[in-house]
């Protein structure tokens, strides 16, 4: 037994002497120091990366039997649809592979969400950790691109119409707006340039960036070391060995708690897989069994759910501004509510970092946006009507007056001391 | 590697026993991604059985079916071409066909089921090329004065006689294969099936 | 003022009352019924596939329903496709068109298309194929109650019947056919469930391996959370 250790162990320090293999294991792992006190809220980043390898597994799998064409085939089914079909019938265990992909995409978002609620219950943007805040939304930002990419390709109805609305929102951008579209798409509608393009993007170019984004994302983390529900730096009280007092390794401690969390997450995610894949229509809309047809719109088309609110804020613009239309405004409000996360960290003025000692002010203004939020989300489910409009425009005015009045409301707010230690609720 | 002490013991116990649970996990996940990538029911349909009618295939001549993609060579062998197959035993690498290259019914001298129709998948054994037919004897051939006819694969230069057995010192290693394949009537071939199935 | 503070006090009740109503019959659950999905196959075959293909469901496939090649090849297959074949038509696209004003749609997976907030894809179908109502104005001489101003003529109709709109907006049956009307609903409940398995042939044992798989994640669970304890009953 001694032998083989030593064997193992001269290998190690061979490895060691030209890769730094151990020092990377210890920084990011073994002697990574996390606060003790992590809750629920804290399994969200490791599953975000759970899923994102899902994603580029089962991704990569798929791309072995999709074919971006949008040519019709003998049977008059365009290649792109009917290859989805063949993935879903004729390739071994395809329809798996292909499910867990589409659950998976939403699945992205709402861990994705969830942890980006996380940030903002507990002051995870605040100073020294804006670069990761900032590394992480841009991480959303591209999670978007990806989605939207990759809805395309199964060239439905939804994926088809759902496309061409987007694209045109770039065509509101004033004087190149238009040729900017028909640059995007490759063409003058959404056609098999455009099907391929997204192609390329889905699989190659956005992977690839997000991989850096999220490689960046736990570098400056590491950096700086995890925040905690009580908002507090357990740096700043350390033993004699320079090790946090509040502070455990990473491995094991964390890594067996997020192994529990991961199984509890591969349940919910197996309960839609095998028994409602569709998800009622959320996940796979209903419509897109309909294989695109450019001659005809659907009665309703919605984004998937991850984008709804943000199409609500799109439809809830209607006055046109200083001689623009309002289209414009519509996908610049759009776009703002998309990016103004990033500003947190300049936003909040307040004293304290964790929503546990924050006052109501903030309390109050974070409940107000959460429920705007929620209510937009579900809005830009439905077909739109002038009542709809109305409330998408009141909490589009909450989702904005959120960020914008922060730097008042949270130095105004009565908050209380922070605790000297890490409490465990 | 003992345990000391009670709680380590137990630890480790508990330890094992998940990472075998999670083993098999890892494994029951694999499977399905592996097997994606093995044909499809449509590779499998299009390996379907083919027919072919071979009652316009003169003595002396070769035709070429697809089945899975691959060439299958039909050729009807004249009884000149049959009588020459023996003599040349000696310059073989397999002329008894013992290598399992064919079904049993084909095991024979001229690895056939009729003995002047020989059926045969025409890639090379060697990389998979296809080779070309010499069917002319001698010089003709382009390939040696005592040539009988045969196959030649231009890829790496593997040669074969005209029941598909590979010659002595060539790169590839078997005789050709011989499909599954039986008569329906006198002139109707099925290639791709015969009685076992 | 006045009117934008009743807008924001009703907006909310308004915005989320819902619009138009479709009412579908609910279709009978037969996807464990193998009779049923055998007996939908071969009215699907005798009346859909002539101008509608299902150019993604193999034929051999039916062994899901618990049929051999030769019953697949002697019973449902009249084109001389092999087994292996999905099942295409004869009938060129364009030429469809000109006929019907539209081609035909594949109809593989018409059971998840057509599904909705009213009801699923398969209720959709049993409504649609039983409430077709001659209506002289059409050039096919027919309509439908979910479809309106349908492009296809009442392919059972020789099973059904004549059905006329009255008065009261409701369905009548005028000209009886060669099925009482609960066997026509039977036969059509049947050929739906047909068109739902063929919708996603692998729906029935999907849901028996979720059931596997959630077992064996419970039991992972119960390792994997001991495992946890034992590790944090140091930390304080």
């Amino acid at each position: 037994m001694s032998k083989v250790n030593a064997i193992l162990q001269g290998t190690l320090n061979w490895v060691d002497e030209r890769f730094p293999l151990t020092s990377l294991w210890k920084d990011h792992l073994a002697e990574y120091y996390a606060p003790k006190n992590f809750n629920f809220w804290y399994f969200f980043g490791s599953l975000a990366m759970l899923v994102l390898v899902l994603q580029i597994v089962t991704g990569i799998l798929l791309t072995m039997h999709f074919k971006p064409d949008a040519s019709l085939n003998a049977s008059g089914v365009p290649v792109a649809f009917a290859s989805v079909e063949y993935i879903m019938r004729d390739v071994s265990w395809g329809w798996l592979i292909r499910y867990m992909h589409s659950t998976g995409a939403s699945a992205f978002f709402v861990v994705v969400y969830l942890h980006m609620f996380r940030g903002m219950l507990y002051g995870s943007y605040r100073k020294p950790r804006e670069l990761i805040w900032i590394f992480g939304m841009i991480i959303f930002l591209a999670l978007m691109a990806e989605a939207f990419f990759g809805y395309l390709l199964p060239w439905g109805q939804m994926s088809f119409w759902g496309a061409q609305v987007i694209v045109n929102m770039f065509s509101a951008i004033p004087l190149i707006g238009p040729d900017l579209s028909i640059w995007l798409r490759g063409d003058y509608v959404v056609g098999d340039a455009t099907l391929n393009r997204f192609f390329a993007f889905h699989v190659v170019a956005v992977p690839l960036v997000l991989l850096g984004l999220v490689a960046a994302h736990i570098i400056a983390l590491h950096e700086v070391g995890s925040n905690n529900p009580d908002g507090i730096e357990i740096k700043k009280k350390k033993d004699a060995n320079g090790i946090p007092l509040d502070g455990i390794p990473f491995h094991p401690y964390y890594s067996v708690k997020d192994i529990v969390g991961v199984i509890v997450f591969l349940m919910v995610f197996s309960v839609i897989v095998f028994f409602m894949p569709e998800f009622g229509g959320y996940f796979m809309e209903y419509n897109n069994f309909f294989p695109a047809d450019p001659l005809v719109t659907p009665p309703h088309i919605a984004p998937l759910w991850y984008f709804t609110p943000y199409y609500s804020i799109l439809r809830a613009v209607t006055y046109p501004l200083f001689g623009i239309e309002a289209k414009f405004w519509g996908v610049l409000a759009m776009g703002a509510a998309t990016l103004i996360f990033a500003l947190l960290p300049w936003l909040d003025r307040s004293p304290v970092k964790s929503i546990r000692y924050r006052g109501p002010l903030y309390k109050g203004f974070l409940a107000a946006f959460v429920i705007s939020f929620l209510i937009l989300g579900y809005l830009g489910m439905l077909a739109p009507t002038p009542a709809r409009a109305i409330v998408a425009q009141i909490c589009s005015v909450i989702y904005f007056a959120f960020f914008l009045l922060m730097p008042i409301y949270s130095s105004l707010d009565k908050c209380q001391p922070e605790p000297d230690r890490v409490t465990s609720k | 590697m003992s345990c000391d002490d009670k709680v380590d013991c137990g630890r480790r116990r508990l330890l094992f026993a998940t990472a075998a649970v999670g083993g098999v996990a890892g494994v029951a996940v694999a499977v399905p991604f592996v097997a994606s990538m093995l044909p499809s029911e449509r590779a499998k349909a299009a390996g379907a059985p083919v027919e072919v009618d071979i009652s316009r295939l003169a003595p002396g001549e070769m035709m070429t079916v697809e089945w899975r993609g691959k060439p299958v060579w039909v050729i009807n062998r004249t009884k000149e071409q049959l009588e020459a197959l023996p003599k040349i035993d000696g310059q073989l690498a397999d002329p008894k066909s013992e290598k399992p290259m064919q079904p049993d019914y084909a095991r024979n001298a001229t690895r056939s089921i009729k003995p002047e129709i020989l059926v045969a998948v025409g890639i090379c054994t060697h990389l998979g090329c296809s080779p070309s037919e010499k069917f002319k004897a001698g010089t003709e051939s382009g390939i040696a004065a005592d040539w009988p006819g045969g196959f030649f694969c231009a890829c790496h230069g593997s040669t074969f006689d005209l029941a598909g057995r590979v010659y002595q010192g060539k790169p590839a290693p078997t005789n050709l294969e011989i499909p599954p394949h039986m008569y329906l009537g006198d002139a109707k071939l099925v290639i791709g099936e015969d009685k076992k199935a | 003022m006045k009117k934008f503070l009743t807008a924001i006090l009703f907006a909310p009740l308004l915005a989320f009352a819902s619009g138009a109503e479709l009412h579908l019959d609910r279709a009978p659950d037969k996807s464990n019924d193998m009779a049923a999905l055998q007996n939908g196959a071969k009215i699907f075959v005798n009346y859909c596939l002539n101008c509608h293909s299902a150019s993604y469901m193999r034929y051999n496939r039916l062994k899901d329903i618990g049929l051999s090649d030769a019953q697949i090849r002697d019973n449902l297959i009249f084109t001389g496709d092999k087994v292996g074949e999905p099942m295409k038509i004869a009938m060129q696209r364009a030429e469809a068109k000109a006929w019907f004003g539209v081609a035909p749609p594949d109809l593989t997976i018409i059971a998840r298309a057509r599904a909705s907030e009213f009801g699923s894809g398969a209720d959709w179908l049993y409504t649609y194929l039983r409430t077709f109502h001659r209506d002289e104005s059409r050039p096919t001489g027919w309509n439908n109650l979910v479809f309106a101003n349908v492009g296809m003529p009442h392919v059972l109709w020789e099973l059904q019947g004549d059905q006329v709109m009255g008065e009261d907006h409701k369905l009548k049956l005028v000209k009886p056919g060669k099925l009482k009307p609960q066997e026509f609903d039977a036969a059509v409940g049947d050929l739906v469930a047909y068109l739902k398995y063929m919708g996603e042939p692998v729906a029935e044992f999907r849901k028996q391996l979720g059931v596997i798989v959630l077992i064996f994640l419970a039991v992972f669970f119960v390792f994997a959370y001991a495992l946890k304890r034992e590790y944090w009953k140091d930390i304080h």
